[in-house]
């Protein structure tokens, strides 16, 4: 299935993992992932809040290319799916602002005609792949691990946008998935909160506690992992981690895991080729329980 | 109908023993601590019954002892609101069908509040927040006396309907998530006030608000997770309110703080690049001469080295950005 797949700007930056283990996963999920080189950043809501305008002709040319491509746009961040939703669902209802956002951007050879669907990675699986196919992929059940599903904020509200009032079942994907890959959902509250990313640059202890008390929450309910579908919880509830438990005066180290990792995992591919080397908190014990080393 | 709903008890004067049965206060000894003992009672309502129906239906019929907090039965009043499955809404708004999750519904006092007995909680912290924004129009001369009504464009006082919407019932504060953990936060209520007055042509204050507003516990407190958005009943979109404050702030000139050079560094990096980067956003938004600041980011730094995950250190431009810059020169605003 052809897609055209916008990476975000975190996969090529400081979360290589991400990108690496998308691509791996690709094949066995029978995508033919078209990248938009020449997409911008989707601006991560900081642009829509400052300059709606110049979010909406930015985000429009990203529409416009994928339109080009005539295939759905895939999102691999919780970030970049909610912002583009957004912005897709005003430009589609709203023929005022997508003409001015064409005015903007259609004389440097891209026009948006408001037809472009935007799907995270983690939709697709259930919608477009189907789930029997994800099943069929699986050479490596993940029996035994306990794993907390981490949703992020902006792939789950607001609703209309993300078009969650027509399709409830979206908030449940991730906890569907772990169960269907052999390993048990924890249930907890953390799952649908925020991580605290959007004000680490504000305020910083309150942001790190905030992530922090979720992963501690996973914690005691025996998670093994935290897995995400969205890099910037991962940065801050995997990268601030250690930072985290300093804030809470908690041992944490729990593991945060991308869900095209989990996946990966799953589909047989080593733990080095989805880059679970290469995460600030060490993913050695959630890999010991299914017997993998790295 | 039969509906279960599971109620998150707590009484100071005496505590709920795990045997309770309905209709009985429970005996001391009394437990300071404000852990809830959820008691689970059967109601027999029609299925277009709400959460609040069964709630009134248990004090009145079942156990007396139960404190809920209510009025108009109407979402109007603001009186009902407390913790549905984990969320918070209105309970005369909410149907017990809708909410009924593996066969049953659980209410209790929303856990950021201090709680008073039961579903009841303190609501200062709330009116403590909405006064502390001034929520009035201020004139700073005295007003001669009119020769007719002052009057407003339409069209100003329509962009402020859905902030006159709200009922001040506090769902919005119970479910925000920055306040969860920094009780300081004015909170999504207060701030989407502040905005219906820093936004009412008729106010002279406005750029004091906006001073006051953009100090630690204001508009850049916020963490932008739309909780607030998603919970209000009645429309106000307190997020979005905060968000039009950020702007009205930076452009009445109250740049000095993380949040505006956190935008401003963010919208260089992809005006020059076309991608964000990562590298020069944290030490750009702390502000290079915060020393302090600056020095509490580096074990993160260092963390994210050792793992070997530190952003490309020449940051790559996309191809075709020049197609990026020329946006940005039509529409970029401040930006350019």
């Amino acid at each position: 299935m052809k897609v055209a797949f916008w990476p975000g700007c975190v996969s090529k930056g400081a979360c290589p993992e991400l990108y690496v283990s998308t691509q791996a996963i690709a094949e066995p999920l029978g995508l033919e992932l078209h990248e938009l080189v020449s997409a911008p950043c989707c601006g991560a809501g900081v642009l829509s809040e400052q300059n709606a305008e110049l979010a909406e002709a930015l985000n429009g040319l990203t529409l416009a290319m994928a339109e080009a491509e005539g295939a759905d746009l895939m999102t691999i961040c919780s970030t970049c799916q909610g912002v583009l939703s957004n912005h897709n669902y005003q430009l589609k209802n709203d023929p005022a602002r997508l003409q001015k956002a064409n005015a903007t951007i259609s004389d440097q050879g891209f026009s948006y005609r408001g037809t472009t669907t935007v799907k995270h990675l983690l939709w697709m699986l259930f919608e477009d792949i189907g789930i029997d196919r994800v099943a069929s992929a699986i050479k490596r059940k993940l029996t035994g691990l306990k794993i907390a599903p981490f949703y992020g904020c902006y792939i789950l509200r607001p609703v209309e946008a993300l078009g969650l009032r027509e399709r409830p079942e979206r908030k449940t994907y991730l906890d569907q998935l772990i169960a269907l890959l052999g390993a048990e959902p924890v249930e907890y509250r953390g799952a649908t909160k925020c991580c605290g990313f959007p004000m680490l640059t504000f305020n910083r202890e309150k942001a790190l506690a905030m992530g922090g008390s979720h992963i501690i929450e996973a914690k005691e309910k025996g998670a093994d992992l935290l897995v995400t579908p969205c890099p910037l919880c991962h940065l801050n509830l995997d990268a601030q981690q250690p930072d985290a438990a300093r804030v809470l005066k908690k041992d944490i180290d729990v593991p945060i895991f991308h869900l095209p990792q989990l996946l990966g995992l799953a589909f047989g591919f080593e733990p080095e080729q989805l880059r679970l080397n290469h995460h600030v908190v060490p993913t050695r014990g959630a890999l010991e329980k299914v017997e993998l080393k790295v | 109908m039969q509906f279960t709903i599971e109620v998150g008890r707590y009484n100071p004067e005496g505590q709920y023993a795990e045997n309770a049965v309905p209709g009985h206060p429970f005996p001391p000894p009394w437990n300071a601590s404000p852990v809830r003992h959820y008691q689970t009672f059967n109601v027999e309502l029609p299925e277009h019954a709400v959460v609040l129906d069964a709630l009134i239906e248990i004090r009145e019929y079942q156990d007396p002892s139960l404190a809920v907090r209510c009025a108009c039965r109407s979402a109007i009043c603001g009186s009902c609101g407390i913790w549905i499955n984990g969320h918070a809404n209105l309970a005369c708004k909410s149907k017990l069908a809708e909410f009924t999750k593996d066969g049953k519904t659980r209410v209790e006092s929303p856990p950021s509040m201090p709680i008073i007995r039961d579903l009841v909680c303190d609501m200062t912290p709330f009116w403590d927040k909405h006064l502390a924004v001034k929520p009035w129009l201020q004139n700073k001369l005295p007003i001669p006396p009119p020769d007719e009504e002052y009057r407003v464009p339409n069209a100003s006082m329509e962009e402020l309907i859905q902030e006159v919407s709200c009922i001040s019932c506090g769902v919005c504060l119970m479910d925000c998530e920055s306040f969860a953990v920094n009780q300081e936060f004015l909170g999504p209520q207060a701030l989407a006030q502040a905005y219906r007055y820093a936004g009412d042509p008729r106010d002279a204050e406005t750029k004091e608000r906006l001073g006051d507003y953009s100090k630690a516990g204001g508009i850049w407190d916020c963490t932008h997770c739309f909780e607030c958005v998603q919970q209000c009943p009645k429309g106000v979109a307190p997020l979005d309110q905060i968000l039009k404050l950020r702007k009205m702030a930076v452009d009445a000139g109250f740049t000095n703080n993380p949040g505006t050079r956190h935008a401003d560094a963010f919208a260089e990096s992809v005006r020059d690049s076309g991608r964000l980067n990562e590298l020069t956003l944290l030490p750009k938004s702390v502000g290079f001469f915060n020393i302090v600041e600056q020095l509490r980011t580096l074990p993160g730094a260092f963390n994210l080295i050792r793992a070997g995950k530190l952003p490309p250190l020449i940051h790559k431009k996309i191809p075709g950005v020049n197609r990026i810059k020329t946006i940005f020169e039509r529409v970029g605003g401040r930006f350019k």
